[in-house]
């Protein structure tokens, strides 16, 4: 299936009770999966919101009454959400955000891009916060991921975002789906559903005392801490090796694969270090592997986000070289073969 | 001799951080009052706003959470949707409502939310120190309308129960006041009459409340209660605006 | 407190609750309800029961009170 309709099906499995959204491309097949198969499931509610702001919203409000909630969008639609972003993170409330990216700044085009890293890991909304970010490279992925966004969104009341892109949601593939969806919908504990038999809860991080709102600030600190030690994921590809390692996620990442192999064939040493958590990104794991390599090729399509934080990781060690393609404008493998070789004859690596 | 006038129980045990004279002390305690008779404290929840009621949360003894500027309505149905079994209020000024929510609140309606908001409407932007509401009359001196409302630059005062009494998901819309004992009676009665439209699950209600702000009117208590009725209440009239809950009934 | 028969009501208002807005004099319809000259902590003149023997308990002063500062007692 596309990989939009394998996020749905993989969030009605997950549990998902409510799912908010609005249109836009390229996810518009998710919203339209949502309002066929969520709607009518007892207990589900599906709504079609006047705004992506509402939207976040309600999956705010959903969230308060203690359900799994899910909104989806792409770029400019995220854009809009980040105020209610900052609130979910502020009152350590669980959600899912759906971000299948498109080309960039304004109204940009409707094609595949990873310009929202920024957006993503720094969060564009205002105030200390952080929310995890997964990065799928397939639609095994995108359901997988988004899964696993629910759980984490749980473990942790921390909004989740699943940062995916146009090509990865329009694209087919074949998909498995490891769980059922439930028969009993959970309710988290820590939720408002009105105070019978217990203290009336206020939900809130608003204060007119400042060392309060620092106390919030470094709980969620310590919080981010925990998460930073035991969420990061990552995969490498024929490191091992490697003198040159491309540095890439999502859909650049299964482009940078078709060029690697090519490489290997004409003996060209190369590997790919593919971060899966962009937050928290794996900086321990990529700063040991420049034990042994020595020059690293971050390619993505935008005009360098995620080559900060892999530099930020590497502090110094080794070298490290961009390649990337902004707008919307889709790299082939062998274009990206064509950088890694010359970079290799460059440096003398072959 | 018996008592015959308390504290509500489910109006916290605080002293209000609102000015004197101010109308949200007198619609906090009204509310308690109607969701003790009711006996609504166990399946309320409430969504303040930011502005000077963001402390609600301090007085109502129910479920709250601080809601984003404007996005009551949005939250609220967030609430609802997830769980349909709470009574769902949304507590929200003339900015939060009229201005920045104006979306969120049109399609709350739109879409028969079975949730209530009740609307403060004093005329101004209290917490931020007095500028332009929506609702502020024409002529009317504020901070960021220092020489008058002035139609042509800053528009006209809006009337968001009479817009949203065209909302077919909206059933009933009621403007009230509490400016005195008459007036503070018939909102107990019309917040009564909201809660009983979300709990018989007919749609959307709001019940709209002229309320003092002596500060940023720059009058006394008595001046701006008596302000209500001689300036307000003819941009704003009070009354049920609309009312086709029975025929809900009916069907 | 006046315990004849024709006293029909008292009241009692909380002065550290009173914030001095005068409402409940403005419509209090006996004039049971005056300024006091003495402030209270928080900086305010509150209002106080002239106890003139009018009260009827009428609870019309409670009722627009903002602060709950009143409490009505009626016989």
């Amino acid at each position: 299936m596309d990989g939009n309709s394998a996020i749905g099906e993989a969030a009605i499995r997950a549990g998902c009770q409510c799912y908010f959204g609005y249109p836009i491309t390229p996810q518009n097949e998710l919203t339209e999966y949502m309002a066929a198969h969520l709607s009518r499931r007892k207990g589900c509610s599906f709504v079609q919101a006047e705004s992506e702001i509402s939207a976040i919203n309600m999956v705010y409000g959903a969230s308060l009454a203690g359900v799994r909630a899910m909104t989806s969008s792409s770029s400019p639609g995220i854009s809009l959400k980040q105020e209610g972003i900052s609130y979910l993170a502020a009152c350590e409330l669980p959600a899912v955000i759906v971000n299948m990216s498109r080309g960039g700044p304004g109204l940009g085009s409707i094609v595949a891009s990873q310009s929202d890293y920024f957006q993503a890991t720094r969060g564009g909304g205002h105030g200390d916060y952080r929310t995890i970010v997964l990065a799928p490279s397939s639609v095994q992925e995108l359901a997988d991921l988004t899964r696993r966004a629910f759980d984490l969104a749980d473990r942790y009341l921390i909004p989740v975002v699943v940062l995916g892109d146009g090509m990865l949601g329009q694209m087919k593939e074949p998909v498995e789906f490891k769980d059922e969806a439930p028969e009993e919908l959970a309710v988290r504990s820590r939720a408002l559903r009105g105070a019978k038999g217990r203290h009336s809860r206020i939900i809130k991080t608003f204060t007119s005392k400042p060392s309060e709102l620092e106390e919030i600030n470094w709980s969620l600190y310590r919080r981010y801490q925990l998460i930073k030690k035991k969420e990061v994921t990552f995969e490498t590809f024929l490191v091992e090796d490697a003198e040159l390692v491309i540095v890439a996620f999502g859909i650049a990442a299964r482009i940078a694969k078709g060029a690697i192999k090519n490489a290997r064939a004409d003996g060209l040493k190369v590997g790919m270090f593919r971060p899966i958590t962009l937050w928290p990104f794996p900086s321990e794991e990529l700063k040991e592997l420049a034990n042994s390599v020595k020059n690293f090729l971050v390619f993505e399509m935008n005009m360098g986000q995620m080559i900060e934080d892999v530099q930020l990781a590497l502090e110094g060690k080794g070298e490290v070289f961009f390649y990337g393609r902004p707008g919307g404008v889709i790299p082939t493998p062998s274009e990206v073969f064509r950088v890694a070789s010359r970079l290799c004859y460059q440096k003398g690596l072959k | 001799m018996k008592k015959v006038y308390a504290r509500p129980k489910s109006l916290k045990m605080a002293r209000f951080h609102y000015c004197p004279g101010c109308g949200h002390s007198i619609i906090h305690r009204v509310m308690c009052e109607v969701i003790d008779e009711m006996d609504l404290q166990e399946k309320v929840i409430g969504i303040p706003p930011p502005g000077c009621s963001v402390f609600a949360y301090d007085y109502f003894d129910v479920d709250m959470a601080e809601s984003a500027h404007g996005r009551g309505a949005a939250v609220a149905t967030g609430i609802k949707r997830a769980y349909p079994g709470a009574i769902v209020f949304t507590y929200q000024g003339d900015g939060d409502l009229a201005a920045i929510g104006t979306g969120e609140t049109l399609h709350a309606a739109n879409r028969g939310e079975r949730i209530t908001a009740i609307f403060i409407n004093n005329a101004v932007y209290g917490m931020t120190g007095g500028q332009m509401a929506p609702t502020t009359l024409l002529d009317q001196q504020t901070t960021t309308t220092p020489y008058g409302r002035d139609a042509r630059i800053e528009g006209y005062p809006v009337r968001m129960s009479e817009i949203l009494a065209l909302i077919k998901g909206a059933v009933y819309i009621e403007r009230t006041a509490v400016n005195s004992p008459a007036n503070i009676r018939k909102t107990k009665k019309a917040i009564r009459k909201a809660f009983k439209t979300q709990i018989d699950d007919l749609g959307f209600s709001l019940v709209e409340i002229l309320s003092p702000c002596p500060t940023n009117w720059k009058m006394s208590p008595v001046e701006a209660w008596e302000w209500i009725d001689k300036e307000m209440t003819r941009e704003f009239p009070l009354g049920v605006i609309k009312d086709i809950t029975v025929k809900e009934d009916a069907d | 407190m006046k315990t004849d028969a024709t006293v029909k009501g008292y009241i009692e208002i909380d002065r550290e609750l009173c914030k001095g807005c005068e409402i409940c004099i403005s419509f209090c319809p006996k004039d049971a309800i005056s300024l006091s000259d003495k402030l209270n902590s928080s900086g305010y003149l509150p209002a106080c029961f002239s106890d003139n023997g009018e009260c009827t308990g009428c609870a019309i002063c409670a009722l627009v009170c903002p602060e709950v500062a009143i409490e009505v007692y009626r016989g």
